[in-house]
């Protein structure tokens, strides 16, 4: 498999994606959300701190627990980039005359998953720039220190949402398959955020604990996954597939 | 240039293409003739390595269309025109042949060149910014060909490249086929327009399923045998000469307003009767011709076989 052949697909996608508002506007509305919004809510609960949620042995947990929403944006951010990119492929019909090209099936497959995971990776890492500095800017009265950066979200940023961008492209790609407007793709493409939001759940709820040692282990999981979604997706990103059954 | 043999796809128990065995020329233009569903596309897909055969055996260029390493050699001597352009619609003309000429390895000079010299020849220069969304049909159609064109291609595959045109654009993009046939490209064409066929193609072969015939196009013209009586009468057909005729059991009559057809094996016997008959009627003939057959004769008459 040759990289540069599917850093060509990427780059055209990209030039596609700079006039699709649709997409453009996926990659920037929900990392902008989550990094303003949730210092804003802190902020909020810290004039209330009588409430005892923004309490200095009750914030880690609860900063760890945001800190997650990262992850969840990143799986999100891709099913509307990597839907419109092979969905947008099929209403035009120009997956045919690619595929009659000397790209392998899995150079177009690359380069497809290129284009959705760096837009997201570079939105999802601003956001996590600014969400950092403002939660800081927030706590730090409260807890007397600067509470980011630390081994939690360096594990959550450089392990876990990487992997969770691959597995929602994956997805996002096997879904492409069956249906054919990209806004169905990535609405059927969000039942992949349900696990990760019943981890959001869980360690809102004191289930679990969102420390370096679980997130390695959830990274684990989803890397497993991954692997699978690996297998499912390029037997779905087939040349005789696409043309004799894709929908 | 390309060599089938035996090439057969099935579909489950659908088979769409049976048993193929044709031989294309290097430099020729091959037209491949046959109804909607007769196996054309499925036949192209498979020269194009796009989708895997059942059975049987191609060559393009001497590559086998079976063996994977081959097939990429394939990819890279063939350009194809899908039925469906298949454009990227948000990018402009002269990115979407940019890309593709990326994808075959051209430098950027022989991009350029390229992108230019097509993009001139089909009118289509000044468009070269535009997007393709806001291209007509017509022009969609020319930038396809321009895009299967960019890397030089030695086997250009066009399916239907006229079909669902106005007349104006029809006429340029043959134009253009003619232009490449002159260029001595071998160029694999399917349609169903027996006219387009005739005027543009070195040999056709019409299919339905299997191969029914190979040939040029007047070759196939004068291997269905038979002529065609036409006789064209003053008024229209009216009942009672119609009666006469059908007495005389004439094979495939057919009535069109005044014009009055049918087949003949010998016109000098079998006219006779016929003029005697509608002149008994009441009719009064105004021409008698005797036509051969004509190419479209022989596809209806091979396509349903």
């Amino acid at each position: 498999m040759r990289l540069s052949e599917a850093w060509i697909v990427a780059s055209r996608d990209f030039k596609i994606f700079r006039r699709v508002k649709n997409v453009w506007s996926s990659i920037i509305i929900f990392p902008v959300v989550i990094s303003v919004l949730f210092p804003v809510i802190l902020e909020y609960l810290a004039v209330r701190g009588s409430h005892g949620l923004a309490a200095p042995g009750v914030l880690p947990n609860l900063l760890n627990s945001f800190s997650f929403f990262l992850v969840i944006g990143a799986a999100y951010v891709p099913l509307g980039i990597a839907s419109y990119s092979i969905v947008g492929e099929k209403v035009e019909k120009s997956l045919e005359p690619l595929l009659a090209t000397p790209l392998t099936d899995g150079e177009i497959l690359l380069g497809k998953a290129i284009s959705a995971v760096i837009p997201t990776l570079v939105a999802m890492y601003a956001a996590a720039a600014v969400f950092m500095v403002g939660i800081d800017g927030v706590t730090f009265h409260t807890l007397g220190y600067y509470y980011f950066p630390n081994w939690n979200i360096a594990t959550l940023l450089l392990v876990l949402m990487p992997v969770a961008i691959v597995m929602s492209v994956l997805f996002s790609v096997i879904v492409s398959s069956r249906v054919n407007d990209a806004r169905s793709a990535s609405s059927f493409g969000v039942f992949i955020l349900f696990p990760l939001l019943g981890i959001y759940l869980a360690s809102e709820t004191s289930i679990i604990t969102l420390d370096v040692n679980s997130l390695l282990i959830i990274s684990g999981i989803l890397l497993a996954v991954d692997v699978a979604l690996f297998y499912v997706s390029t037997a779905t990103f087939r040349r005789e597939e696409i043309l004799t059954k894709w929908k | 240039m390309i060599d089938t043999e035996n090439l057969t796809k099935k579909f489950g128990d659908l088979t769409a293409v049976d048993n193929l065995t044709l031989h294309v020329n290097d430099g020729e233009v091959f037209g491949f003739l046959g109804p909607n569903g007769a196996g054309k596309t499925t036949t192209v897909r498979m020269l194009c390595c796009l989708i895997s055969k059942t059975s049987g055996s191609a060559r393009i260029g001497g590559y086998d269309i079976g063996n994977k390493a081959d097939s990429l050699k394939i990819r890279k001597i063939i350009g194809l025109v899908p039925d469906n352009v298949g454009l990227s619609e948000q990018l402009t003309a002269y990115d979407n042949l940019d890309f593709y000429g990326k994808i075959y390895d051209c430098t950027e000079a022989h991009r350029k060149e390229n992108i230019q010299r097509f993009l001139e020849m089909l009118g289509l220069w000044d468009k070269r910014n535009v997007l393709a969304a806001t291209f007509s049909k017509g022009m969609k159609q020319k930038l396809a060909i321009a895009r299967a064109l960019i890397h030089d291609p030695q086997v250009l595959f066009m399916d239907e490249p006229t079909a669902n045109l106005d007349p104006e654009a029809a006429k340029t993009v043959r134009d253009f086929i003619l232009q490449l046939k002159k260029e001595k490209k071998t160029i694999f064409l399917n349609t169903h327009n027996l006219d387009e066929a005739q005027r543009i193609c070195d040999r056709v072969a019409i299919m339905n399923t299997s191969l029914r015939a190979v040939g040029t196009p007047q070759e196939l013209e004068r291997s269905v045998s038979g002529k065609k009586t036409v006789i064209g009468l003053d008024q229209q057909v009216n009942d009672a000469v119609l009666a006469a005729l059908k007495k005389l059991a004439l094979k495939n009559l057919s009535i069109d307003g005044d014009t009055i057809t049918f087949d003949v094996e010998d016109p000098d016997k079998e006219n006779s009767p016929a003029v005697g008959a509608i002149v008994l009627a009441g009719g009064h003939v105004r021409s008698i011709n005797v036509v051969g057959s004509t190419l479209e004769d022989t596809y209806l008459k091979l396509v349903r076989k």
